[in-house]
């Protein structure tokens, strides 16, 4: 029974990271060939992280049947969070250099002032934020990584899962959250340097002689391993009878109910959980791309994380993973300009005008005519097939399989 | 005899129609009883309260030995005080196999955190087949439940009510859409049921209700109109003026 | 020497009196041609006053042609004439304006008065002007002395009341003459029976004359308070002054030395350092503020910095001064008067501008309501998710301006939008219900999802075309302006046309859902299609219709936000989170819900904006995180549908 929903593709999947990760690393500039550029690997490394949420959000939508729309949210604030410890220490670096260049050494108030003055003088503050306070520690900050999203997504979940919000309702209410923590964080009063974001991310503290294509071959495996072992976990997590309360959850929640099951703290449960992966996902994500605004938190792009767990196929981890890499990898080669424009007899079709077009076009085809996405190339291949159920849904809840994403 | 479930002075209104009107009504720890009534009557509106899916306006509902109100409890809590529900229609979880769908209904801890670590034991498994040979499915554990057929669904559904062990078991039309046979198996087994835990079932199906040889409640605009065997109710007045009058 | 020439002058005007009229701007500028001649402003006021008041009934054209450079000296003679262009020099007349013929240049000195001069000059013809038979130089005039209130304005102002004809000059006249009374009558009860008579008038121009009146200045004074000043309060230090500032002021007026700033501490310290150790510390250790003060101390003791001030001096020197706030003014009275009176103000301005509130949160409002009504239609009737929505409006927003290209009359332009942006995005959305949505009925997750896939296509499809920057939507010009109300409470005209719009929505949603025939239908369909099917009704024909009519609307709504908004490719994105919440907040499939729910969300919004006015970002968050809590007592919004019709 439970043995028997053990991914098969768990083997597979984790092979082909494995795999993948050494032939990158055997390409890389910093310990290999060359033939890929530092750049490329920061966005092979970002591609990964991007997995690493897309499969937290399958967890919740594929399997919770919980449609998110503000997860990206958490993504962005473990992203600040790790921001903060990279820009202070970095900064610290700078600021204990040039003051001691002064004559004397510096005391520990006059380095807090010229941190301070440093990283916030750009929003005209001088102080630092009391939220700071744990920016000088890389082990606390690490556990605010954790924590501040994970006690986020707690009461938001609590308040919402309580109310009995549910199917687009739900999604409504996340949508707006996500908008009500960017409209926060746009403020310079935010103590989180406003639309200025944190930048500089890319330095590690303490690493100023290991150069970029050093540290970006370390990140990417970082973010490779992240993935895995979130892989592992997620699909640990999904095969045993836990996976089939969410699953039923998903189906017909009244009827988990009836059961003698909390739907409410299963849900929370999922909601916490993949607001923590998201968050580590994000906070590999932005060393990487090195700044992070609150216009990472933008409605939409929340959205964008279900659209890619659609078109990699919802209910399947690697899926999720696939629909991430092939969109965002897509993404920056159609508005990269490097994708060649086709030419029409009235003009030319540029990709980084038109992209955007495709590919909301193509999801709506997807959703359409294969709402099992990128993962039902997969079923074609092992063979399996949808049931045929004349239509019918697999139970009466908004985030049900629909027959033709289901597998028989 | 003490009663398992008690309710008393019980009023829900969904603006202004009173569903159910001042209902009291109690059914001991072993009994087997059957409550009829016109559409409209309140049948399922009372499995609703008793279930915590509706909160009455007034009135009381105590359940168990300790005579817990069932008024504060969610829906959850209540089905782990030990009352299950059969709903009419049959309501399996489609994409999970047989066996999943039964393992899910095991009495064992329900909270997440318990139930990720929980891995069935060689009894669990045990109790699974066993469940599932009861109700002649044990050949159909490892597929999916979406692919049984109507009456198949119906049985795998009381299984997992029996795999939950209520002290109270709530059914809801069992016998809707089954054929004869089906039908003569399900009293069959609800009777043998009774004998352990108490069993409430709502029928219109008067043939049914006769088979199985229990007390009857009749409800009648959201309160009791006659309780009794079913020769005695058949020939209360009042029953035979909203029946026939109802023209049914 | 201000009194004497006063003085002068009052027996000059006596002595002038005597002689005929005509000859007595002459005579002033005769008897004065020294001064006249070499006018500056310190000393030719005596003079222009004269002239003012001399009664000549010249003199205004006199003064007029002085200040205009049209006032000369005839050299041979001495007297004054007035000049006009010649073809050889000048034309003259008398200071009468009686041709005198020409003269050419060399016989003239122009008088050229700098801009002092001209000043005093303009400020003694207001008296003129003030009186003058046409009305509209009598208001150019008083609104010159109101811009720039000054004490000479006063007695002019006084002077032409009684004279005054016209009932709205004469308000006005009355007015200006309290204002200036207040402030310069050198009659203290006449002051503060100005200030009074006012009582709590909300006027910008009486808190602009009474605000003065209750400037302050702190100083500070050993001992006892200076008994002449009139004092609005005592500032006590580490109370209502913090230490650091009451030494400065100390400081400032150099009644106690400056302290030692860490700066200069540090300066110090670095500019004593010998043989790595500064004062007998090592500079390895000078990382602690503790240690840095050991160093200075020891420096101190060895006599090689200056000593910085201790603790307790500063307590001291603070304990032997008193800090007070002394009014500019010097009439007790007088600020009495004017503090009580903006109290009252204050006050009512308050009221003032909770109304003020009121209106702005209404117009919001009507903003939400605009933009969530078509969504009403969509997702509260028909329970679709229509993520392209915000596109809706914003090619309604685009169409306006399109057909603002081509035809430029701006009403004209805005009439023909509206009907035109409702048919193409009707078209938009009977094409999308067809294709996309008419699939995904049961499914609103997918939906959600489909309709972002059409949202972000037709949002770039949109940029493609249109571009990134904005485009304008000009509003008619009898859209512009506001209507005021008072200093205070005012509205635009295009918020209130939009209220308006909002009203006919409502109206006509209430009409097409309760009236019509496709109305009765379309509740049936939602209420129960397989029902209404069996009655004949073809649901794929009702749904199709109103979505049509919900994307419509919010094409026509688009039409309107764009007459405000920035219209550009992301302006429907701007409102797509807020009109859902709008919707669910209020209470899905009731169109009353969707005006509660913009009602509650308009004016919440404002009065959190209220409570930080600095902040809209701030208010907006807040209003999210209330509704996020809202929708925990009321799940199903503020007008909800009750029982089993809601659905479960």
């Amino acid at each position: 029974m439970q043995t028997s929903r053990t991914n098969p593709s768990l083997t597979v999947f984790v092979a082909t990271l494995l795999a993948f990760a050494v032939l990158i690393t055997a390409l890389s500039e910093g310990y290999g060939t060359g033939h890929l550029s530092t750049s490329f690997i920061k966005t092979l490394g970002k591609t990964l992280c991007l997995g690493l949420a897309a499969l937290a959000m399958d967890l919740i939508w594929g399997y919770a049947g919980i449609l998110s729309l503000g997860h990206m949210a958490f993504f962005a604030l473990g992203g600040y969070m790790i921001g903060m410890w990279l820009m202070y220490a970095r900064t610290r670096e700078i600021v204990e250099a040039s003051l001691s260049g002064g004559g004397l050494p510096a005391t520990p108030q006059e380095l807090e002032q010229g941190i301070a003055s440093q990283i916030f003088g750009v929003v005209g503050g001088s102080d630092l934020p009391f939220i700071w306070g744990f920016a000088h520690s890389f082990p606390l900050q690490m556990a605010l990584v954790v924590l501040v999203p994970g006690v986020l997504a707690l009461v938001f979940g609590w308040l919402a899962f309580r109310a009995r919000v549910t199917g687009v309702y739900l999604s409504i209410l996340t949508q707006a959250m996500t908008l009500a923590l960017a409209l926060y964080l746009f403020q310079n009063e935010s103590g989180l340097r406003g639309n200025n974001g944190l930048s500089g991310l890319q330095n590690l503290p303490g690493l100023a002689d290991v150069d970029q294509a050093t540290l970006s071959v370390w990140f990417f495996w970082a973010s490779a391993a992240a993935l895995g072992l979130a892989y592992l976990l997620i699909s640990w997590i999904v095969s045993g009878k836990f996976g089939s309360v969410i699953r039923a959850i998903r189906d017909d929640e009244a009827r988990v109910r009836f059961l003698g099951y909390s739907v409410e703290g299963y849900k929370l449960f999922v909601f916490a959980l993949t607001a923590v992966v998201i968050a580590l996902a994000g906070a590999l994500y932005y060393p990487q791309a090195g700044i992070i605004n609150p216009a990472e938190l933008a409605p939409t792009a929340s959205i964008y994380l279900a659209v890619w767990v659609a078109i990699g196929g919802r209910g399947r981890l690697y899926g999720a993973v696939i629909g991430a890499a092939v969109v965002s990898l897509l993404s920056s080669w159609f508005t990269g300009g490097r994708a060649p424009s086709i030419p029409l007899g009235f003009g030319r079709l540029d990709w980084v005008d038109w992209w955007q077009v495709l590919l909301g076009l193509t999801f709506v085809l997807v959703t359409l005519f294969a709402p099992k996405g990128l993962g039902g190339l997969f079923d074609a291949l092992t063979g399996l097939r949808s049931p045929n159920r004349r239509g019918a849904a697999l139970g009466p809840d908004q985030g049900a399989l629909q027959e033709r994403e289901a597998q028989k | 005899m003490t009663a398992l479930l008690e309710v008393s002075g019980v009023t829900v209104s969904f603006d202004g129609f009173r569903a159910i009107n001042n209902l009291t009504f109690s059914i001991g720890p072993a009994e087997l009883r059957a409550i009829i009534g016109p559409n409209g009557a309140g049948k399922s509106t009372f499995m609703d309260i008793v279930t915590g899916k509706t909160r009455p306006d007034s009135g009381s509902v105590l359940f168990g030995d300790l005579s817990r109100s069932l008024l504060k409890m969610t829906e959850a809590q209540i089905a782990r005080a030990g009352i299950g529900r059969k709903f009419q229609r049959p309501t399996v979880f489609e994409d999970q196999s047989v066996a999943e769908n039964l393992t899910l209904a095991l009495r064992a801890a329900r909270s997440p955190w318990r139930v990720l670590f929980w891995r069935p034991t060689a009894q669990d498994r045990g109790r699974v087949a066993e469940l599932a040979e009861q109700v002649g499915l044990l050949d159909h554990l490892a597929r999916k439940s979406g692919e049984l057929s109507h009456g198949q669904k119906q049985w795998l559904e009381i299984a997992m009510l029996l795999a939950q062990e209520p002290r109270l078991l709530l059914v809801d039309e069992p016998a809707a859409g089954m054929t004869p046979a089906e039908r003569d198996l399900t009293t069959d087994m609800l009777v043998e049921i009774a004998k352990t835990r108490a069993v409430v079932v709502v029928e219109h199906d008067m043939e049914f209700v006769r088979r199985l040889n229990c007390k009857v409640t009749v409800l009648h605009e959201g309160a009791v109109l006659a309780e009794g065997s079913l020769e005695h109710v058949t020939r209360n007045k009042d029953v035979i003026d909203v029946y026939l009058g109802r023209g049914e | 020497m201000r009194h004497l020439s006063r003085f002068l002058l009052i027996a000059l005007c006596w002595l002038w009196t005597g002689f005929a009229q005509a000859q007595v701007a002459q005579e002033i500028l005769q008897s004065n041609s020294a001064l006249v001649e070499k006018a500056s402003r310190q000393t030719i006021g005596p003079v222009i006053d004269a002239l003012a008041t001399s009664g000549d009934p010249a003199a205004a054209m006199i003064l007029g042609a002085w200040s205009a450079k049209g006032l000369g000296l005839r050299k041979t003679d001495g007297r004054f004439v007035l000049l006009g262009p010649s073809a050889d020099g000048y034309a003259l007349r008398d200071l009468n304006g009686n041709d005198i013929g020409t003269a050419p240049t060399a016989e003239i000195a122009e008088l050229k008065p700098n801009a002092g001069v001209r000043g005093l000059i303009a400020t003694a013809l207001v008296q003129f002007n003030l009186s003058d038979p046409d009305p509209t130089k009598r208001a150019d005039a008083l609104a010159s002395i109101a811009s720039d209130p000054t004490e000479a304005g006063l007695a002019p102002l006084r002077a032409s009341i009684a004279a005054e004809k016209d009932a709205g000059l004469l308000a006005q006249k009355q007015r200006l003459e309290r204002l200036l009374t207040l402030r310069f009558d050198p009659d203290s009860a006449a002051r503060v029976m100005a200030i009074q008579s006012f009582g709590a008038d909300i006027g910008l121009d009486l808190r602009g004359a009474l605000n003065p009146l209750l400037a302050t200045r702190r100083v500070v004074v050993v001992g006892a308070a200076p008994p002449d000043a009139n004092i609005a309060q005592e500032l006590l230090p580490g109370k209502t002054l913090t230490i650091a500032q009451a030494y400065e002021l100390l400081q400032a007026a150099n009644l106690a030395p400056a302290r030692l700033t860490l700066a200069d501490q540090r300066a110090a310290l670095i500019a004593n350092l010998e043989n790595g150790a500064v004062g007998g510390v090592a500079l390895a250790v000078l990382n602690t503020q503790a240690a840095r003060d050991r160093a200075y101390t020891a420096l101190e003791v060895a006599g090689k910095v200056p000593l910085a001030t201790t603790e307790d001096e500063v307590t001291s020197a603070l304990a032997n001064h008193r800090f007070f706030d002394v009014y500019l003014e010097a009439d007790p009275a007088v600020t009495q008067a004017a503090s009580t009176a903006l109290a009252a103000i204050s006050q009512q301005v308050g009221i003032m501008q909770a109304a003020d509130l009121a209106l702005d949160g209404l117009s919001l409002a009507s903003i939400y309501f605009l933009a969530a009504i078509g969504l009403a239609i969509t997702f509260g009737v028909m329970g679709v998710i229509n993520m392209a929505h915000g596109e809706f409006i914003t090619i309604g927003a685009y169409t306006g301006f399109v057909v603002q290209q081509w035809v430029p009359n701006y009403t004209a332009s805005i009439l023909i939008a509206l009907p035109l942006a409702f048919a193409v995005t009707f078209a938009i959305g009977v094409a999308m219900e067809r294709l996309v949505i008419r699939h995904l009925y049961k499914r609103p997750l997918e939906t959600l999802l489909a309709t972002f896939g059409i949202s972000i296509a037709l949002q770039q499809i949109l940029k493609n075309i249109f571009g990134t920057q904005a485009r304008p939507l000009t509003s008619p010009a009898w859209l512009d302006g506001a209507w005021v109300l008072n200093d205070v409470v005012s509205i635009s005209y295009i918020r209130i046309a939009i209220f308006v719009l909002a009203l006919v929505f409502l109206a006509f949603f209430l009409w097409l859902m309760k009236r019509t025939r496709l109305g009765l239908e379309v509740r049936a369909v939602t209420q129960n299609p397989t029902m209404a099917a069996s009655m004949g009704i073809n649901p794929d024909r009702i749904n199709m219709l109103t979505f049509g009519i919900g994307s419509g609307i919010a094409g026509i709504a688009g039409v309107a936000i764009g007459l405000f908004a920035k219209v550009t490719s992301e302006l429907g994105t701007d409102y797509i989170v807020q009109s859902f919440m709008t919707v669910v907040v209020g209470g899905v499939g009731n169109i009353w819900g969707a005006l509660a729910g913009a009602t509650m969300i308009g004016g919440l919004q404002k009065a959190i904006e209220w409570l930080n006015p600095s902040n809209t970002l701030a208010a907006q968050t807040y209003m999210i995180l209330f509704i996020i809590l809202f929708i925990q007592f009321r799940p199903r919004g503020i007008i909800a549908l009750k029982g089993r019709a809601a659905g479960d």
